[in-house]
Parts: C-alpha cells; sequence; structure tokens
C-alpha cells in the first residue's frame, strides 16, 4: 500500500494546479473546472487521512464535498448561461461592470 | 361671650349685630335682581324699608347697651389667617360705635325716603329714568360699607368699609357721569374724589402696615391693650401709626390738604351730597381717630397735629364759603369747615365733644343739603314753569344764557314761595351758626370750650372760623330766600311734595332737639361714650367762651344783613353793567376775587402736582419706557443681541463647526472610498489572486508561527 505522503502530495499538486488555473485563465468553464479540481484534491486528501487514520468521518465529508460541489456547478452553470446571454462570452474580465 | 355674663341686666340683642349690614345688603340685592320689573315707589319702598330695618336694628343695639354698657363682640367669621395672624368678620357693639350706627341708619333713612321724591324729579330733569333704581342700589350699598366701616371690629374689616365706602362715593359723584361740564364734568369730579381718597388711603394702609410691624395685630382690643407696652418701647412706632392715619383722615374727611375733592362731589345727587359727603362718610375720618384714641393719648405731638391740621381747616373752608355762588357749593365748604372743627376736637382729645358735634351735623348739615335740594329743585320746577309758558319765555328769551338752578345770584324772595323749606333752611342755618338754643350751639360750644382749655391757637382759629360759619350762612339765607326774585325761574319756584318736605321737618326737629344729647351738667353723651373711651372727661360749660361765640355769630348774621339786604337794596339804585353781584365784592376787591376762586388751591395743585405728574408720566413713557425699555434696550439690546448671537450660533458655531464635522466627515470617506474601490477591479482573476495570497499568508503565518 502506497503510504499517505504520495496521495497528500497528489492531492497538493492537484490543489495547485486548480489555484493556477483559477488565477490565470479567462474562460469561466475553465474556472469551474479549477475549482471542482481544487475541491477534488481536498477530497483526495480527506480520503487518504480517513484511511491512514480508519475513521468514516472524512469519507462522509467526501459525499458532502461531492453533494455541494454538484449544486455549485448547477447555479455556477446556469449563471454562465444567463451570462451568456447578455454578453455572448463568459470572459470573466468583461464581466466587471461592478468596479470601483 | 363672657362678657354678656357679667351683665348688670337689661334685654340684649347683640346677636343682631351682623344684620346692620345683612339687611342694606338685601335690600340692594332685591333691587338689584328683580328692581326692573319694581314701580319706582316700589323701589324706593324697598330701600327704604332694608335702611329703616338697620336703623330698627342700632336702635336695639343701642338700647341692648343702656343694660349693657360695656358691649360686646359679635364674631361672624373668620376671613384671614396666616400663621399668629388672625382677622375677623366681627362687630364691635360699644357706645361708640353704636352712636355711628344710628347715625348712618337714623339720616340714611330719612335721605332714603327723601330720594323717593327728589330722584323721581331728577332723573326725568337729566332725561333717563331708568336710572333711578341704580340710585337706590347704590345708597343701600353704602349704607351696607358704612356699617362694615363703623361696626368693624379691626383695621382690616375697617379698611373694606372705608374703601367700599369710597367706591359708593366715586359711583355716585359720577351718577350723571354723561352730564356736566362738557359731558365729562361729572365724571372728572368722580375721579377726582376717588384719586384724592386714594392718597388717604395710601397713608391709611401705611398705618396698617406699621401697626402690623409693631402689633402683629389689626384688632382694636388687642392693638389698645398692648399700645402702652409698645409706646414704651418704641414711642415713633405709635407717632408714625398716627400720623400715617392722620393722611387718611385728611383724605377721607376732607382736610388740608386733601379737602380739594369734597367740593367737587357736590356734582353727585343731592341726597348724595347730604348722606355721604356731609353727614356720614366724610365723619368715618373722625370716628377714626376717636376709635383709634387710645393710641392718640400716647402721643401729644400727634395730637397736636391733628388738631392743628382740623382748626386750620376749619377756618381756611369757612373763608372760602364766604365767596361762593352755588348754594351747594356753600354747604360743601361749609362742612369742611365743620369736619375741621371735629377732627380737631378729636385731635386735641376732646373726643366726647367731637362725636358729639358729628351727630348733631349730621343732623343739621343732611338737613341744609337736602333742603338746598329742594330749593334747587323748586327753581327747576320755575325754569320748567317759564319754558312752557309761550308769553314768558318770548319775553325772557332776550338773556340767552344758560340757567344754573344752583346759584344764589339767581334766587331770591323764595321764603314766600317755598314756605316749608325756608322755615327747615332756616333752623338749619341757625343751628350751624351756633344760635342758642339749637344742637350746633351746644355742641360747637363744647369743642370751643375744650379748645380753650387744651389748644388756645386752635381755639382762636375755630372762633374765628365760627364768625365765618355763621356770616356766610346769614349770607345765603339772604341771598336765597329775602328779597326779590332775581331771574324769573325763582319767582315761579314751587314748593316739593311732601316725600320730600316730612323728611326735612323730621331732621329740623334732630337739629333743634340734638343739643339735649349732651346738655351742660348732664353729659347724657359723655357718660354714653365713657363706657367705650373710658379716658375722657365731661367738659366743663364755659360761660365767657359761650358768650364770645354766639355774640360773634350774632354779629356775623346783622353784618350779612346790613350787607345783603341793606347794601344790596342800596346797590340796585346802580345802573346793571356797574352793580356787583355781590355786595363784598367792591369792598373786599382781589381778596373777594381769591376766595371766590378758593385760593386757586386747584390751579396750584394743577401747577405742582398734576402737571408735574403729567409731565413726569409723559417722559416715562415716551423716553423711559418707548425711546430707553423699548427702543433702545428691548430693541437694540435683547432683540438685536438675540440676532447677534442666533447668527454667531447659525453661522459660526453651527456651519463653521458643527457642520464642518460633518462635511469633513463625509469628504474623508469620500477620499477613502475613492482609494479603496481602486481595489475593487471587477477582474475575478485579482480577487482570486488576493483570496490566495491571503490563505498563504494565512498558512505561512500558522506554519511558521
Amino acid at each position: 500500500m502506497l503510504p499517505a505522503t504520495y496521495y497528500v502530495g497528489l492531492s497538493a499538486i492537484l490543489f495547485i494546479i486548480g489555484v493556477v488555473g483559477v488565477i490565470t485563465r479567462r474562460n469561466a468553464i475553465i474556472i469551474f473546472m479549477s475549482i471542482e479540481l481544487m475541491l477534488n484534491s481536498a477530497n483526495l486528501a480527506f480520503v487518504a487521512f480517513a484511511r491512514v487514520h480508519e475513521a468514516m468521518s472524512g469519507q462522509v465529508f467526501v459525499f458532502f464535498v461531492l453533494a455541494v460541489a454538484a449544486a455549485e456547478v448547477a447555479v455556477g452553470l446556469a449563471l454562465m448561461v444567463s451570462i451568456f446571454h447578455t454578453k455572448h462570452s463568459i470572459d470573466v474580465d468583461n464581466i466587471s461592470s461592478l468596479k470601483g | 361671650m363672657f362678657l354678656s355674663e357679667a351683665a348688670t341686666g337689661g334685654p340684649q340683642f347683640f346677636y343682631l349685630a351682623p344684620w346692620i349690614v345683612i339687611f342694606p345688603a338685601i335690600g340692594l340685592l332685591i333691587n338689584l335682581i328683580f328692581g326692573s320689573r319694581f314701580s319706582e315707589k316700589v323701589i324706593g319702598a324697598i330701600a327704604s324699608t332694608a335702611s329703616g330695618l338697620a336703623f330698627g336694628v342700632a336702635v336695639l343695639l343701642g338700647v341692648s347697651l343702656v343694660g349693657h354698657p360695656e358691649g360686646e363682640i359679635v364674631s361672624l367669621i373668620d376671613w384671614i389667617t396666616i400663621g399668629a395672624l388672625q382677622v375677623r368678620w366681627a362687630f364691635q357693639v360699644d357706645t361708640l360705635s353704636v352712636v355711628m350706627m344710628l347715625v348712618v341708619s337714623g339720616v340714611g333713612t330719612l335721605i332714603h325716603i327723601y330720594s323717593i321724591g327728589y330722584m323721581h324729579e331728577d332723573v326725568r330733569h337729566n332725561g333717563d329714568p331708568g336710572r333711578y333704581r341704580r340710585f337706590f342700589i347704590y345708597l343701600n350699598l353704602f349704607i351696607a360699607m358704612m356699617m362694615i366701616l363703623v361696626g368693624s371690629n379691626n383695621y382690616m374689616m375697617l379698611f373694606v368699609g372705608w374703601e367700599g365706602v369710597g367706591l359708593c362715593s366715586y359711583l355716585l359723584i359720577g351718577f350723571w357721569y354723561d352730564k356736566g361740564k362738557d359731558g365729562i364734568g361729572n365724571a372728572l369730579a368722580a375721579k377726582k374724589a376717588f384719586i384724592v381718597n386714594r392718597v388717604g388711603d395710601f397713608g391709611f394702609l401705611l398705618a396698617a402696615f406699621t401697626m402690623f410691624w409693631a402689633f402683629r395685630t389689626f384688632d382694636f382690643q388687642e392693638v389698645f391693650a398692648k399700645a402702652p407696652e409698645v409706646a414704651a418701647a418704641a414711642p415713633g412706632m405709635i407717632l408714625a401709626i398716627t400720623l400715617f392715619m392722620l393722611l387718611g383722615v385728611t383724605g377721607k374727611s376732607a382736610q388740608l390738604p386733601l379737602y380739594v375733592w369734597l367740593p367737587d362731589a357736590m356734582a353727585g345727587p343731592t341726597p348724595v351730597s347730604a348722606l355721604i359727603h356731609a353727614a356720614t362718610m366724610v365723619t368715618a375720618g373722625v370716628y377714626l381717630v376717636a376709635r383709634s384714641a387710645e393710641l392718640y393719648v400716647l402721643v401729644p405731638q400727634a395730637q397736636m397735629w391733628v388738631s392743628l391740621v382740623g382748626g386750620i381747616t376749619a377756618l381756611f373752608a369757612a373763608t372760602i364759603a364766604v365767596a361762593q355762588f352755588d348754594i351747594k357749593k356753600v354747604l360743601a365748604y361749609s362742612t369742611i369747615s365743620q369736619l375741621g372743627f371735629m377732627v380737631a376736637a378729636v385731635g386735641m382729645g376732646a373726643f366726647a365733644a367731637g362725636m358729639f358735634h358729628l351727630v348733631t351735623h349730621a343732623f343739621f348739615k343732611a338737613l341744609l343739603f337736602l333742603s338746598a335740594g329742594s330749593v334747587i329743585q323748586g327753581v327747576e320746577r320755575g325754569e320748567h314753569h317759564v319754558d312752557h309758558d309761550a308769553k314768558l319765555h318770548k319775553l325772557l328769551k332776550g338773556s340767552g344764557h344758560h340757567f344754573d338752578p344752583q346759584d344764589m345770584r339767581n334766587m331770591g324772595g323764595l321764603r314766600s314761595r317755598m314756605k316749608t323749606t325756608f322755615v327747615v333752611y332756616l333752623i338749619g342755618a341757625l343751628a350751624l351758626a351756633g344760635i342758642v338754643p339749637l344742637a350746633g350751639f351746644w355742641s360747637k360750644d363744647e369743642i370751643l370750650a375744650e379748645a380753650s382749655l387744651l389748644n388756645p391757637t386752635v381755639y382762636w382759629l375755630l372762633t374765628i372760623a365760627a364768625f365765618f360759619t355763621a356770616f356766610y350762612m346769614g349770607r345765603q339765607i339772604i341771598m336765597v330766600f329775602f328779597g326779590k326774585p332775581r331771574s324769573a325761574p325763582a319767582e315761579y319756584a314751587q314748593e316739593s311734595p311732601p316725600v320730600m318736605t316730612v323728611p326735612l321737618m323730621v331732621l329740623a326737629a334732630l337739629s333743634v332737639l340734638g343739643g339735649a344729647l349732651n346738655l351742660p351738667g348732664m353729659h347724657t353723651f359723655t357718660g354714653w361714650l365713657e363706657h367705650t373711651l373710658t379716658f375722657i372727661h365731661p367738659g366743663e360749660f364755659n360761660l365767657v367762651v359761650a358768650g364770645v361765640s354766639t355774640g360773634l355769630a350774632l354779629l356775623a348774621i346783622i353784618l350779612a344783613w346790613l350787607l345783603y339786604s341793606r347794601r344790596y337794596q342800596a346797590l340796585q339804585a346802580l345802573p346793571t353793567a356797574k352793580r356787583p353781584d355781590d355786595p363784598l365784592r367792591p369792598i373786599l376787591g382781589p381778596i373777594f376775587t381769591l376766595l371766590e376762586n378758593k385760593y386757586k388751591v386747584d390751579e396750584i395743585y394743577d401747577a405742582l402736582i398734576v402737571k408735574p405728574y403729567a409731565a413726569l408720566s409723559a417722559f416715562l413713557a415716551d423716553v423711559i419706557d418707548w425711546k430707553f425699555w423699548h427702543d433702545w434696550f428691548h430693541d437694540k439690546i435683547i432683540a438685536g443681541g438675540f440676532q447677534l448671537l442666533t447668527r454667531v450660533l447659525s453661522v459660526q458655531v453651527d456651519l463653521g463647526f458643527i457642520d464642518a464635522i460633518g462635511n469633513a466627515l463625509g469628504k474623508g470617506t469620500r477620499a477613502v472610498a475613492g482609494r479603496m474601490s481602486l481595489l475593487q477591479s471587477g477582474y475575478v482573476r485579482s480577487y482570486m489572486l488576493s483570496v490566495v495570497v491571503g490563505l498563504v499568508l494565512i498558512v505561512g503565518f500558522l506554519l511558521l508561527r
């Protein structure tokens, strides 16, 4: 069995990739995907630690996160569609009408 | 109450004392509320009955005093209770007050009856019969107030009556307030009487205040009981009280220097002149001094002043009366002069003599005034007759001037035309002149006899005044009743109805018999008063004094006869233009004019007091009040200062400071917000970056801590 460090390391790498994706990309869809990546990296860490500590709570948390992520995607994609209707683009840099 | 147990016997009606006020009050209320439905006769009857019942009560009180001469205090209700000060409505029934009650209600009732006839014509002559009822309401109010004055057992209640009779006097002088000179003369006379009396009342008030300071009470008994003690501790206090009281007396009893209102008060209807301005109200001052006798005897200095004021007034007014032509003015100055006699008497300590003269004077002066009213109305009836006789009217039209029914120069020869009036007038005049054995002789002589012992200066003043008294009364009788009528109205003058002449006859009888009250050797009246004024002594009859005064009076009458009958007839030979209206005028020359103008006292007062007072009030109103207070202090200082203050507050403080704080806060917030808003770039990525940076910082902090 692989040591937990590997899982945590993978989780960290995935998280970094997600963060970089959110910061650098302008396409809202890709930002979403990056956010999902970060959530799933967290899930991976949860599962790994659950395994190490032989506790179910980490696993339960993962299901919870999955459910919230799904809801989030549903809302987020609905927003995307609605933004696309008005702006004909989902470039986040274009959505800046609230700037000071 | 304990007094009555020690009484010697006889019936007692002391508990009736309050009714002397209540009866007239009921009378006036009946006439006030229901009078508009009554006829004149009923109104007069109600008022006279009310006054008559008060007289009845006074008689019962007098009867009770025969058996119980120490009298009684009949307490009605508490009035003022402040700390130790207790003032009650209580009636002092003693020999002194009952004398006053009898005079006021007795003479008052006769005058009420006389007024039924007199006012019947007067209201028609003056053209307003509606005022008939008002007259009797005022008369009853006067009786009630006078009874409060003489019946009270303390100085406060006395003051209520004192002011009340002053009010009645004002109302009745101004009874025909829309008549007189320029349609305002009577109202001005009423105002003058009220204001001059107010000066005297001020003195009374000062006396009352000082009394309270010294004695802490207003009750007669308590004040008199403490008086010797206070006099020993602070003699100036009693002197101050008595001298302030003297000022009140000079106002109410028309003495120098405040007598000026009484001659003007003749503007009132004649019964009023008789009742208020001759017989009763003006004697209130004499009563006050007699009532306060126990204070006056402690300060000889005050006694000296009072008797001097009385003596000088007696002579001063008697000389003025010599040169007056208005029948009522002569009597008015005579009243002032006779009041001077009384004040001089009570001032020098001859309280019994003063009170005796007060009583007899009430009889004969009321008689004289009422007879004068009868004369005036007789002449008015004559005038009426002339006006309605076409032939006579045409004959007299040329004369043109306004006819004055009170001017004695328009009279003459009334003896045969008004017989009853003539007889009673003659009795009154002889009584006033002091001819044996009429009432005036005994009372005046008692004063003179006492004066010759107590105060020689005053004795001479009064003796000379008595001479003038006989002279002006002789002059008046001759001018009015003797000789030939000097005007058509006098020629057609008619006698007055019985309702007027019967009271005159009663008063005439009293004027004849009044002297019997206190005949020398018997001293009934002195003995009567002795129960109240314990220290008085019966005056000795002095044959020399009596002889001198009677001789002077007869001399004066003979002189008057020579001048106004003999000399007057001799002067008729002169042409009309050169003929003097008074035989005395060419003899005395400018002195007569000075006397006719009443020593110009009114003018002097006008110049010395009224004008400067008016100028001072104008100055106070225009300069002090308007210019200083209003324009300068109010407008400039208060309003201007307030405006300045509000300007400072609104501009400097509010705008400059408070608003500035608010504005600066707003501006600062906007500036900060302007900077801060740059952070909100609208780029989600940059927000994300800050989140990540923050996260890294927090995690780094947690890890490296």
